[in-house]
């Protein structure tokens, strides 16, 4: 059966993704590398490299129940640094990923942002930048989120920087998102 | 001299004014640039933390779309985020055909297929190593003497594919500012993230990272952070008051581009600095129509 947005990864698929972290992150001597080189650590509840242990033990629960790797900023210092050569930038993303189905699947906000500006971008072709933001603040449900960038807003609105959406690209990339969710169905 | 021209999202809206002052420069310096037809979206960095493929597949479809509009061109994208995607497809298929394959069928419902050969570049890359140092000291007409600059170069330009500069610490924004006879300081944070989209998503966790930023140019002595990159403006430009309170008067925060119009000679606004959200009192004073 083929998975979509709405009906998205099985459990199977779960512990695949995992397994492919696993490979990426076995050779891990637990040097610490990592973390030294992170600029988020201070906001991380769990040190990269420990994060990393946990990879390799296969604890999946406990890599989600952590916020460590939605705040990586893809600064990619720790993959410049690791004396292993790690892809670890990219092991982060792929937990960004591994969240993101799941909370498609059973609700949660943790990886909002990426899923609603990937979804402004398959409406509008380009980013709208202002629409985003809205949407995003609509999705988060968070009536005192938007209160936190008001202020930013009049600045940009006062600079000309945001406004209404530009359409000219509009579902110009619909049909890219549908082959792209088809072709990642596939056992 | 000529490239497929990559603006990118950011450009098209918030940072109107790299777009504007990276086409001025470069024409000035007799680069041309040819717009890539109906370019869409990279992917930013939210593309990869949803869909590999997509994350490939995004900045796939403007190759694509250069390769066929605009053959042989190299791809010039100043954004670095934009940079990082497309020149991933170009890394990332020189090694793995399956990567190629995947890419070339998800673009195949567009009738598109990625060229043969790419070569994507950044800004940077495009000013030191094509145009040339002495090019660009040639076309300055009012030098930035005296203006002490700290080049912040952020991440994803530089890693993890260092193509034309040291990743971790990077010297060619510097050797710009030179030529364009202002005083580039070395300072230690000029490759250090600045929290990027979690300004939006973890507003707690960015602010710290702008704050320390922003401290260590002042502390440098920096009249002026350049940059080129519209998040790492955005952000340093944006948030001074919440992330450096004690700040005394905004710190000037400019794309490179910008600073490269004034020694041109540019008025200005002719490089778009009313768009700019931290421009100290005075700091255009010297500049060629306010003079």
């Amino acid at each position: 059966m083929a998975t979509s947005v709405k009906n998205p990864a099985p459990q199977d698929e779960a512990s695949r993704n995992l397994k492919a972290i696993r490979e990426m992150v076995a050779a891990c001597m637990q040097c610490g590398t990592c973390t030294a080189s992170c600029p988020n650590y201070p906001s991380m509840d769990l040190a990269p490299r420990r994060l990393w242990r946990l990879a390799v033990m296969g604890l999946t629960e406990d890599i989600f129940a952590s916020r460590t790797f939605l705040l990586c900023s893809n600064c990619y210092a720790c993959t410049l640094r690791c004396p292993r050569g790690l892809p670890l930038t990219e092991a982060m993303a792929a937990l960004k990923r591994m969240a993101a189905a799941r909370e498609t699947k059973w609700g949660g906000r943790k990886t909002q942002f990426y899923r609603t500006f990937l979804d402004n971008v398959r409406r509008w072709g380009r980013v709208q930048e202002t629409d985003m933001m809205m949407r995003y603040f609509l999705d988060m449900k968070d009536p005192l989120l938007p209160l936190r960038y008001t202020p930013l807003g009049f600045r940009l609105l006062r600079k000309g920087k945001i406004g209404p959406p530009h359409s000219a690209q509009s579902g110009r990339l619909a049909g890219l998102f549908e082959k792209v969710k088809e072709m990642e169905a596939r056992p | 001299m000529k490239y497929a021209y990559y603006p990118g999202c950011s450009l098209s809206e918030t940072a109107k004014e790299f777009d504007v002052s990276t086409r001025k420069a470069l024409a000035r310096l007799g680069v041309e640039l040819a717009e890539i037809p109906d370019w869409t979206c990279c992917g930013a960095s939210a593309a990869e933390a949803v869909s590999e493929l997509l994350s490939l597949a995004l900045p796939g479809r403007n190759l694509a779309l250069a390769g066929r509009e605009l053959p042989g061109l190299d791809v010039l994208a100043p954004c670095s985020a934009c940079y990082l995607n497309l020149l991933r497809v170009e890394k990332k298929t020189e090694r793995d055909p399956d990567a190629r394959r995947r890419i070339d069928e998800a673009l195949s419902v567009q009738n598109l297929a990625l060229p043969g050969t790419m070569r994507v570049r950044h800004l940077l890359d495009a000013l030191v190593n094509d145009v040339g140092l002495p090019a660009i000291a040639e076309k300055v007409v009012s030098p930035l003497e005296g203006l002490k600059a700290a080049p912040y170069y952020g991440c994803q330009i530089l890693r993890p594919y260092a193509e034309f500069d040291d990743p971790e610490r990077p010297r060619t924004m510097a050797l710009v500012l030179e030529a364009l006879g202002a005083e580039p300081l070395d300072w230690r944070l000029s490759a250090t993230c600045c929290g990027a989209s979690l300004m939006a998503s973890k507003k707690e966790a960015a602010l710290p990272l702008v704050g320390n930023i922003l401290r260590a140019a002042r502390d440098a002595g920096a009249d002026v952070v350049a940059t080129v990159c519209p998040l790492c403006q955005m952000n340093l430009e944006a948030y001074q008051s919440e992330a450096d309170p004690k700040g005394p008067v905004p710190l000037t925060v400019a794309y490179l581009p910008q600073l490269m119009g004034l020694a041109f000679g540019m008025d200005p606004e002719e490089v778009m600095f009313g768009k700019n959200m931290a421009v100290a009192p005075g700091f255009l004073a010297g500049a060629p129509a306010l003079a």
